[in-house]
């Protein structure tokens, strides 16, 4: 019975989680762009990419721009949710391991102890937003349903890894249930808020486009 | 947020009356043509995408200056638009309301939050289609649609009539002649190096300024002319109403005033939301990539006379001078050096705003904000308590004079100063140019 459970969410839902990110993300990111050249002529028209790639370099340094450097606390939990929410699960040695089984290819793995530590730091860092949700009113105040379930859906597959991995509670249930909320995951990558993960790239293009190119002024 | 009261109603006529004409059907209806037909892939991402993450709060002086929630600019989307989107725009007419104050007069168009935002959401676009979905639903603010009526029934903001146009101009030459005897300010010159265009307010209610600007054309030797038809006027209101159409007839006119005349080039007066007009949105709304004639804004401009040694002062401005720096010129268009140059030249001793150049705080009276009028003065004046702090900093510093080249920012100003009891003047780069500058061709 376990087994066929393991080996159903692990092989066809799996395929499905991979499926619906690839699939999907890419029709999202081609109708997205269509819909542009259609409705929004006017505004990528000035699309640069030297402006795109310059504004997103300084984005992805801590502290490099105006609105990191006046959210400390903020800039530091996300720079660390995001990076281990992304080497975690690449370069977790259980998951190269299946990778190696299943296709035949590997790469170098964190050890565990790290990869744990990791885990840890994002489960930590999603109970800093979702304390933030709460008790800061600005956040409060916009906050819905929505964000809600991004945050559970992000924080989930590393929960149930970590108690998997520890060992917590019921070993062959709580795997199940890793996989399940990996799964999740990725079919929700594409949709609502999760498609900052792929959209947040086009609009840092974009209104880098408009302030440097157009408005020869930077965007951060 | 759709359920909850609106607590900060205020009352307008020109939403009242909008919102009294309006079924579910028609703001449905409209709701969706504006939706499907006008917007794409932009305001979906950045719908769906804002994380919600609040960093942008502290960008707005709204938010600043009250410390509420409501009014942080994701705020303002969450309790406008982004329901409009969500319900494919079944809402009751009493929500459109809040809607449209929000996105009237809450918010200034003044893009300080973009700088705030990690994933680069707009949110002045986000508002600016707020308000095209409130013009199409014909709820716009009483004030700021009579200046659009103005634009459409004379194609200036102001009402201003043609032959009142150039008799203003006339009336400042005369002035002139005891000053600067010789001195013209030339209408309809066919091949002028240059037009010098300027917002509806200036022959109504600042006509000095249009003579400061003739003196100093007149010392600098220049070739310059004035239109005497319509298309001298380059405000535009209507951008900010929501009113695109008439923005286009309004963009189209000032360039083909200026094409008619085969000036090489325009030169617009100390504005910055026409300047917005012209470089951002205007030209954008009629297709053009670019536009037809050269524009320069009078901070390059001058800053160019100054450099050529043309003008020259015989005096600077006296006392500390502080830097106010205009959304549309600086942030919209990076005018902060030619500004700190100029203001170099002409000032004994500038003293920075903090913080300033562009991310100075907005003057809460540009996007359209004071052209909404008497009803709304107190969002400016409760929504702008920030402004007042930064100026009292620079008062404590010992400044008393503030440079401010933006006609908005000059009424918003005004009304802080008055309002916080803070004891500064306010001054255009031509107020000073013009009063210290070598005057070699005055008489006395």
């Amino acid at each position: 019975m376990y087994h066929s459970i393991y080996d159903l969410v692990t092989g066809p839902l799996t395929w499905l989680g991979f499926g619906v990110l690839v699939l999907f993300g890419l029709y999202k990111m081609i109708s997205m762009y269509s819909l542009a050249k259609k409705k929004d002529g006017s505004s990528i028209f000035y699309v640069k990419a030297k402006y795109g790639i310059r504004s997103i370099l300084q984005w992805i340094i801590p502290f490099g721009t105006t609105g990191w450097k006046a959210n400390p606390a903020l800039t530091a939990a996300t720079f660390v949710f995001h990076i281990c929410l992304l080497a975690t699960p690449i370069f977790l040695g259980a998951h190269i391991d299946m990778w190696d089984y299943n296709f035949g290819v590997s790469w170098p793995a964190l050890p565990d102890q790290v990869a744990d530590i990791m885990t840890v730091l994002v489960i930590a860092a999603c109970c800093f937003f979702a304390y933030r949700r709460i008790a800061d009113k600005n956040v409060a105040f916009v906050t819905t349903w929505k964000d809600w379930f991004a945050l559970c859906v992000t924080v989930s597959p590393f929960i149930t890894g970590f108690l998997a991995y520890h060992q917590i509670f019921n070993y062959q249930f709580m795997i199940v249930l890793h996989v399940v909320t990996g799964v999740a995951w990725l079919l929700f990558v594409p949709f609502g808020r999760l498609s900052h993960a792929i959209f947040g790239w086009y609009s840092r293009v974009y209104i880098a486009s408009e302030f440097q190119g157009v408005r020869h002024v930077k965007d951060w | 947020m759709y359920n909850e009261i609106f607590d900060r109603k205020v009352d307008d006529i020109g939403l009242q009356t909008g919102i009294d004409r309006l079924t579910p059907e028609k703001i449905e209806k409209t709701i969706k043509q504006v939706l499907e037909s006008e917007t794409g892939a932009k305001l979906k991402v950045y719908n769906d995408t804002c994380v919600r993450c609040g960093m942008c709060a502290q960008a707005c002086h709204y938010y600043m200056s009250h410390l509420d929630p409501s009014y942080s600019p994701v705020a303002k989307i969450h309790q406008s638009i982004k329901v409009l989107i969500d319900r494919a725009g079944k809402v009751g007419p009493d929500f459109i309301y809040q809607c449209a104050q929000i996105a009237y007069t809450e918010c200034n168009l003044c893009r300080r939050c973009v700088h705030y935002c990690p994933l680069g959401v707009d949110t002045a676009y986000m508002m600016s289609t707020m308000r095209r979905i409130c013009h199409k639903l014909g709820v716009t603010p009483q004030y700021i649609q009579d200046t659009a009526h103005s634009h459409s029934a004379t194609m200036n903001q102001m009402w201003v009539k043609d032959d009142e146009w150039t008799d203003s101009l006339l009336w400042q030459e005369e002035e002139a002649r005891d000053e600067f005897p010789d001195m013209r300010i030339p209408l309809d010159v066919d091949g002028a190096d240059m037009m010098y265009s300027v917002i509806g307010p200036e022959p109504k209610f600042r006509t000095h300024l249009i003579y400061q600007a003739a003196a100093i054309f007149h010392e600098a030797g220049l070739s310059w002319t004035m239109p005497s038809l319509p298309g001298w006027d380059n405000s535009d209101m209507a951008m900010y109403s929501g009113d695109f159409e008439m923005m286009g007839r309004l963009k189209r006119s000032h360039f083909e005033c200026a094409q008619k005349l085969h000036v090489k080039r325009i030169v617009m007066g100390e504005c910055g939301h026409a300047f917005r007009s012209v470089y951002d949105q205007g030209n954008r709304w009629l297709g053009w990539s670019d536009y037809p004639v050269e524009v320069v804004h009078s901070v390059e401009f001058f800053a160019e006379l100054f450099k050529a040694g043309k003008i020259k002062m015989q005096d600077k401005h006296p006392g500390k001078v502080t830097i106010h720096d205009p959304c549309n010129i600086i942030r919209g268009r990076g005018l902060m050096e030619h500004l700190r140059y100029l203001a170099h030249e002409i000032c004994e001793e500038v003293v920075e705003m903090s913080p300033s150049a562009e991310y100075n705080y907005c003057c809460a009276a540009g996007g359209g904000v004071i052209n909404c009028g008497p009803p709304f003065k107190n969002v400016r004046m409760e929504g702008n308590k920030i402004k007042a702090d930064q100026l009292k900093a620079a008062y404590d510093k010992g400044v008393r004079t503030i440079l401010a080249p933006c006609h908005n920012c000059h009424g918003g100003l005004e009304d802080i100063i008055h309002h916080y009891g803070i004891e500064m003047d306010i001054k255009f780069l031509g107020d000073i140019i013009y009063t210290n500058m070598v005057k070699t061709k005055a008489v006395e």
